[in-house]
């Protein structure tokens, strides 16, 4: 550890977060919601979409919510179903559309029946899931692996086919992982939109079948690179555990996927955000998807230097979560930013000191690290100098996956000249100055190691605090971002229902197993 | 005065510019880069540097002299009208002349979800050292959050006997604020509300001439404060007699 930080402190903190995110879960266990309902009929093979456009999910899953039978969880109604009638699950869903078959009409009589007949469909997904594990570690193994950091570039064009054209650019320009941003609006939509689109905002539709248009783009850029190109896309909003699912089917291999994102930034309810959470992880963690948390984002609205510190907070949290969905450390895209205002003196300092705590604290995460946003204008002369020393604090300090920042920043999403304009730049720096961290110690008690404490213990105090209060209570209060947020306010939260007695998803079983 | 861009000698015309072409990077691709500056009107354009991005794609740096002159003194530009207060200022000329609360309703509208430069305007901390205008006297001021759509902004409007309505828009790739700012406008039209109230929009690619051409009182971009929008719409007020 080269800041010389309190290893007590350290462990405190994390029983803190550990206790709060013990006590959430408690209510995330009884708890779930129509995505994760709608996410369970996914996983059984449900697909497609009606004549009007409604997925088929949502039509199975709006049918048993119209009858009140959602706490008894999908795959037990699909299941019974299957058992009495004999069809698969998508047939079931099909004819639920039709209005041929109603579950209220098929009681559940011998539930282990029901639970055997969703087994083999259950399984398939699980046996593709796995083997999109095994395919990636396959590449990884056949082309090797990258020691500096991951470089990642998004696109955005609202069209998938032209993004294709922009992350093929980016892979030979040397980007290592490609995010496809979403539209706006989508984290609202509480169903995921179906098929290949070509109209979005600010970025593209999260679809199965953009997914799989994307992969196979980048496993082909990827073979005459001859490196292995990770694909990255947004399991957050109203539909979180849905696009998790989607995404381990179709072999994305990072999500965005933060606790309590959704809830500071989309007015998602809290109740609904953190059970989806909970089951998206669960997803990733079995799939190999490396997650993103998304602290960056705070300080887009809170000052970076003052609020540093929940920034850290929320890491500590977002780990034990994760640990509790069985996500490993290796998955964990911890989230943080260089956002200090460029008029602060000192603040490359805080920055180094910032990402270097990250490190010390979360050694075996690939820590997410997000370049300058607020502070970029319409000057890119001066953008691309912000960028440089962004790049400099990422390879000094050894983060893993390093979001490009675009000198076009305040003007528009990235076109194909900034993104490469933006990897010259990483990659210059990242060559320059390649062993630099290691030749550097830290002087004792000096600016940086002495502004690390500071945000240390701010966070642990604010963990004590919220461990008394409780998370829920702490989100009303307004202390991450300086966003209030009611535990019964926000969209979604009539989705989220208590757990029957008899509550059946095969999934936790067999991907936490 | 006619001008033109200044490198080191007035009126050299000096200009730079950069863009990508959907053409391999070869001499060819640099003589249509050259060509295109002519075409815009640089004279000796000078191709100072060209880089492949993809086997089809090159990007271009090019320096000229500029051959079009502008004449300076003809230039007419739309501005806001009135002249800008300081809070305690607004507050009295509020008590003055409208002699009650003015309403300010304000959002980010339609599928926006950017709040920082509504919040600059409205929340009581304001920005850049300048309060906002929940912390004005005479200023009754209700934020609604962003993700709001036009329908329920002008509901809420309306139960709040709304004197001014702020919209913020953000995202404008592929004119998506063009399209949710006119649907405010014909929706507010259509429930005959449109006259009754002073209506304003802002954001970084909102200009007043953008807010003119679509039917707003006014329009306020980067560097704008609270002052400067309660300054208009107070003065406004008085002057449509919406008192
Ligand atoms: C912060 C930020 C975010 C934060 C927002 C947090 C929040 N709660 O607001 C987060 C991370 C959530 C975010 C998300 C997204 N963002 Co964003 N974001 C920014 C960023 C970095 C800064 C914007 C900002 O806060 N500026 C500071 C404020 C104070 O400035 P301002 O808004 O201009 O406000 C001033 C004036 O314009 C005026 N004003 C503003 N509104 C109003 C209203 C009235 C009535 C008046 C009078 C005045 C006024 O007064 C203010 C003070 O002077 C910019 C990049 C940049 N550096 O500009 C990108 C940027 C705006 N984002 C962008 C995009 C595309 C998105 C996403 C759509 C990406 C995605 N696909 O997920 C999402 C949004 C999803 C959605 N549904 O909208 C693009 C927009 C591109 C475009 N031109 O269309 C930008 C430019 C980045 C980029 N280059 O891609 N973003």
């Amino acid at each position: 550890m080269k800041l010389n930080l309190n290893t007590q402190k350290i462990h405190q903190a994390r029983e803190y977060a550990r206790n709060i995110a013990l006590d959430t879960q408690n209510f995330i266990n009884a708890h779930t919601t129509e995505a994760v309902e709608r996410t369970v009929c996914r996983l059984l093979g449900i697909d497609g979409k009606n004549e009007i456009d409604i997925p088929m999910p949502n039509i199975v899953v709006n049918h048993i919510k119209s009858l009140g039978l959602l706490s008894d969880g999908a795959a037990l109604l699909i299941g019974n179903a299957a058992h009495m009638l004999g069809i698969p699950p998508q047939e079931i869903a099909e004819r639920i559309d039709a209005g041929t078959l109603d579950f209220s009409k098929i009681s559940v009589t011998d539930v282990e029946k029901a639970k055997t007949a969703v087994q083999s469909a259950a399984l398939s997904s699980i046996g593709k899931i796995k083997e999109n594990r095994k395919l990636r570690e396959g590449f990884i193994t056949q082309y090797g692996d990258k020691e500096s950091p991951y470089i990642y570039a998004i696109v955005a064009t609202g069209n998938i086919y032209e993004d294709v054209v922009q992350a093929v650019a980016a892979v030979r320009q040397g980007a290592d992982i490609i995010a496809v941003i979403r539209t706006t609006g989508q984290s609202l939509l509480d169903y995921v939109p179906y098929g290949a689109t070509t109209e979005g905002f600010g970025g593209t539709y999260a679809t199965q079948e953009n997914f799989r248009i994307m992969r196979h783009a980048l496993d082909e850029a990827g073979a005459q690179a001859g490196r292995y190109i990770r694909l990255c896309n947004y399991a957050s909003g109203l539909c979180m555990p849905e696009i998790s699912a989607m995404g381990a089917l179709e072999r994305l291999d990072v999500m965005l996927n933060d606790a309590l994102y959704g809830i500071l930034f989309r007015d998602i309810n809290m109740k609904r955000t953190l059970v989806d959470q909970y089951f998206s992880r669960v997803i990733n963690g079995f799939a190999g998807i490396i997650i993103n948390t998304g602290e960056d984002n705070y300080l887009t609205t809170a000052d970076a230097v003052e609020e540093a510190h929940t920034v850290l907070t929320s890491q500590f949290l977002n780990e034990q979560f994760a640990l509790l969905a069985h996500l490993p450390p290796a998955q964990m895209g911890l989230g943080h930013a260089f956002e200090i205002s460029p008029a602060v003196t000192n603040g490359f300092l805080y920055e180094l000191a910032q990402a270097q705590m990250a490190r010390d604290i979360f050694p075996d995460a690939p820590l997410k690290y997000m370049p300058p946003t607020k502070f970029m204008t319409g000057d890119i002369f001066m953008g691309t100098v912000q960028n440089a020393l962004f790049n400099a604090v990422s390879i000094i300090t050894n983060q893993k996956i390093h979001l490009l920042g675009m000198l076009t920043e305040a003007v528009h999403t990235p076109f194909m000249a900034d993104r490469a304009l933006a990897i010259e730049n990483a990659q210059y720096v990242f060559r320059t100055m390649q062993d630099l961290g290691g030749e550097i110690e830290f002087k004792e008690d000096g600016i940086i190691q002495a502004r690390a404490r500071e945000v240390l213990d701010k966070a642990c105090d604010l963990l004590v605090r919220i461990e008394k209060n409780k998370l829920f209570a702490t989100l009303e209060q307004g202390i991450f971002a300086g966003i209030k947020r009611g535990r019964d306010a926000g969209k979604g939260l009539d989705g989220v229902v208590q757990k029957s007695d008899g509550y059946f998803n095969p999934f936790f079983e067999m991907m936490l197993s | 005065m006619n001008i033109s861009p200044y490198g080191d000698t007035l009126n050299d015309g000096k200009v730079q510019l950069s863009f990508t072409l959907p053409v391999t990077n070869d001499d060819k691709g640099a003589e249509a880069a050259k060509l295109l500056a002519q075409k815009m009107g640089i004279n000796a354009p000078n191709v100072a540097h060209r880089k492949t991005l993809d086997g089809g794609f090159t990007f271009y740096v090019v320096y000229g002299s500029v051959s079009h002159t502008i004449n300076y003194d003809a230039i007419q530009v739309q501005a806001v009208e009135g002249d800008v207060m300081d809070m305690q200022g607004i507050s009295a000329y509020i008590r003055e002349n409208i002699r009650r609360p003015v309403v300010f309703v304000g959002a980010s509208t339609g599928t926006d979800a950017h709040t920082v430069g509504i919040d600059a305007i409205m929340n009581m901390k304001g920005f850049a050292g300048h309060y906002g205008l929940e912390r004005y006297e005479m200023v009754e001021a209700h934020n609604l959050g962003s993700q709001v759509p036009n329908e329920e902004f002008i509901k809420r409007a309306r139960e709040l006997n709304a004197d001014v309505l702020l919209v913020s828009q953000t995202v404008t790739q592929k004119d998506i604020h063009i399209a949710n700012l006119t649907e405010l406008v014909e929706l507010l039209e259509a429930e005959g509300l449109r006259e009754r109230v002073i209506l304003i929009c802002g954001g970084a690619r909102i200009t007043h001439e953008l807010a003119k051409e679509l039917g707003y009182d006014a329009g306020f971009g980067v560097g704008k404060y609270s002052e400067d929008v309660a300054s208009f719409a107070v003065q406004e007020i008085t002057r449509r007699h919406l008192v």
